[in-house]
């Protein structure tokens, strides 16, 4: 059991050669490629988006065409995820569905990290009642579940592609904003920045030449971690009816249409789930490969 | 410990107070009540006078002040739809939803954190392997994927559990186990982690070279150090389990509050809305304010405030 475990001060020591010996261009390029982990997750990723993105020249047919003769029939090599009760073809559906899924979901990343990226470096910068504002604003963002607090808000403004987007934005931004501002305020106490100051950089150009790079990796790998949850996030939205409307496909509410066939047609359901569950997987490990390569040197400080 | 704690109240006090104008403005942004809740065939007098009666021809301020002088005293108004206190809906389906949630806390707990704790004594062995499974497909689907997966296995084919409903153990075995999983993902992998970070520091080292037991090493000395980032992420679970339970509840049919904010969204019922927010935002806060408790109580540096 115990001799499992490498000893504790040859670790360290280890480590500590190895970031002072390992120079800052190797660190850029070179262990991306040899990261087997980040290099599979990439391309799994990459594989998915493509066939969103080119879903329809990929889909054998019409994800709306109905052929009541041919439902509900089992996977086969006519159908290869089956159809369903209106005899539409799951695979065309599920393509489609990634497409809208994906968009709604890479949308809200983006907003929600730019949005909430921005407001916690100018917060951290401008400090006082701003900051006080915009923090009281992330406590409200936190009291309460991202669903719940998304759920009421689609309530409120209706479900519609565009208002998904936004109402999953407001729910994750604040995510962003504390992380950055606490990394935004430990690197302006830093020299270069009051050093900057001092040379008379305006605040701008501090923000943005100084700040900006200094949180670039904390906000890369809060991005990519974040794609799973948003994923995630948009799919039980559309399975509970509050996301994307009918007869459009995303993948929470296929899963969602195929709940009264689980007994004799069980692919209605889970081949789209399956899709998503291979996208997050594949985020997932994106976001914490990424996170493992940014991180093993800082971490060990 | 005091001031700190008399802080944490105000300001999830003003948490509070921000996030009931909130939803008071956004639900009257929603539409005059008298348009959306009757019949089209009703008069203007009518109309009229339902808001009268409402209150609702009053200014803003003056329904906000009658609102939250409302909150104080419990009264969160009636229903639209079911024209009972919307307070009273709200508390009978919290019951549900509680018990959803801690059972899949608990399960989380019960499966995760051993699981971790093996999985960092016995690195590389069979066990480890079997908890990266464990916690990379836990967090990959949403828990009501899951639960569709375990009704098709263990309620369809096998027939051992019930499919959906309220009731015993037996009802709540599947959705528990739907639920927890994400967070029991989470928490193997976490355990883990800190469990090794403690096992590699100097004092563990002493300990094992003064000959200390292994058992008592792992279990005593190291666990202890490690159980403060369990405690905090386990916290934030909380969050993430009422808001998987949302989904759980619709597949299961649980009676539960998710099950009732959805009927009640899609109802347009908001005073019922209004009321399911501000009850789990105040739960919410007494969730944390606990853990703060418990967190002090583990750690004794923040005990003496230092």
């Amino acid at each position: 059991m115990a001799t499992d475990l490498t000893s504790p001060l040859s670790a360290t020591a280890e480590t500590n050669v190895a970031i002072t010996l390992t120079p800052p261009v190797a660190r850029r390029s070179r262990p991306y490629v040899r990261h087997w982990r980040l290099m599979l997750a990439a391309t799994v990723l990459v594989l998915i988006v493509l066939s969103a993105i080119f879903a329809p020249w990929l889909a054998p047919v019409d994800p709306d065409a109905m052929d009541l003769a041919a439902a509900l029939q089992a996977p086969s090599h006519l159908h290869w995820f089956g159809t369903d009760p209106l005899g539409r073809d799951v695979l065309s559906r599920t393509l489609f569905g990634a497409r809208m899924s994906l968009f709604i979901a890479f949308c809200a990343v983006f907003l929600a990290g730019v949005a909430g990226a921005a407001i916690g470096i100018l917060s951290a910068y401008f400090g006082g009642w701003i900051d006080g504002m915009v923090m009281r604003a992330a406590d409200i963002q936190y009291a309460l579940p991202p669903v719940i607090l998304a759920m009421v808000l689609i309530g409120i403004i209706g479900p519609n592609t565009s208002n998904v987007i936004i109402v999953i934005t407001l729910t994750n931004w604040a995510r962003f904003a504390r992380v950055l501002r606490a990394e935004a305020l430990s690197l302006s106490q830093r020299d270069f920045v009051l050093l900057a100051r001092l040379a008379g950089a305006s605040p701008w150009r501090i923000a943005l030449r100084h700040l900006l790079p200094g949180v670039r990796d904390t906000f890369l790998v809060l991005l990519t971690l974040d794609i799973g949850l948003i994923i995630i996030l948009e799919s039980a939205l559309s399975f509970l009816g509050l996301g994307v409307q009918p007869p459009t496909p995303s993948w929470g509410s296929m899963i969602s249409d195929g709940r009264a066939y689980l007994e004799n047609a069980w692919w209605i359901s889970v081949m789209p789930g399956l899709m998503l569950m291979l996208t997050v997987l594949a985020a997932n490990q994106l976001g914490d490969a990424f996170r493992e390569l940014r991180y093993s040197a800082r971490e060990v400080e | 410990m005091l001031m700190y704690m008399l802080k944490r109240i105000a300001s999830a006090l003003l948490t509070l107070l921000a996030m009931s104008a909130l939803i008071f403005v956004m639900v009257r942004l929603v539409g005059d009540p008298a348009h959306l809740l009757m019949p089209p065939e009703a008069t203007d007098a009518d109309r009229a006078l339902f808001r009268q009666q409402l209150g609702l021809s009053d200014p803003m301020p003056i329904q906000y002040a009658r609102f939250l002088a409302g909150l104080v005293k419990g009264d969160f108004g009636n229903s639209f739809h079911f024209g009972v206190p919307a307070l009273s809906i709200v508390l009978v389906r919290l019951g549900p939803s509680l018990t959803l949630t801690l059972a899949a806390m608990a399960a989380a707990l019960l499966v995760g954190v051993p699981l971790g704790i093996a999985s960092a004594v016995w690195k590389g062995r069979l066990v480890e392997h079997v908890m990266k499974c464990f916690s990379v497909a836990g967090q990959a689907a949403p828990p009501f994927f899951f639960a569709l997966l375990m009704i098709r296995f263990f309620s369809v084919k096998l027939g051992w559990l019930p499919t959906s409903g309220y009731g015993g153990w037996r009802h709540l075995l599947l959705p528990v186990l739907a639920l927890g999983w994400y967070s029991a993902a989470g928490l193997a992998r976490l355990t883990q982690a800190n469990l090794l970070k403690v096992l590699g520091s100097e004092y563990i080292l002493v300990a094992r070279l003064k000959g200390v037991p292994e058992r008592h090493v792992v279990l005593g000395h190291a666990l202890k150090n490690a159980l403060l980032p369990i405690v905090t992420f386990a916290a934030s679970q909380f969050g993430i389990l009422i808001g998987g339970a949302v989904s759980i509840e619709a597949v299961f049919a649980w009676p539960g509050f998710g099950s009732m904010m959805v009927e009640s969204i899609n109802q347009l019922d908001f005073t019922v809305v209004q009321a399911a927010v501000i009850v789990s935002t105040l739960l919410f806060i007494l969730i944390n304010l606990a853990v703060d408790v418990l967190y002090a109580w583990l750690d004794p540096r923040i005990r003496y405030g230092h």
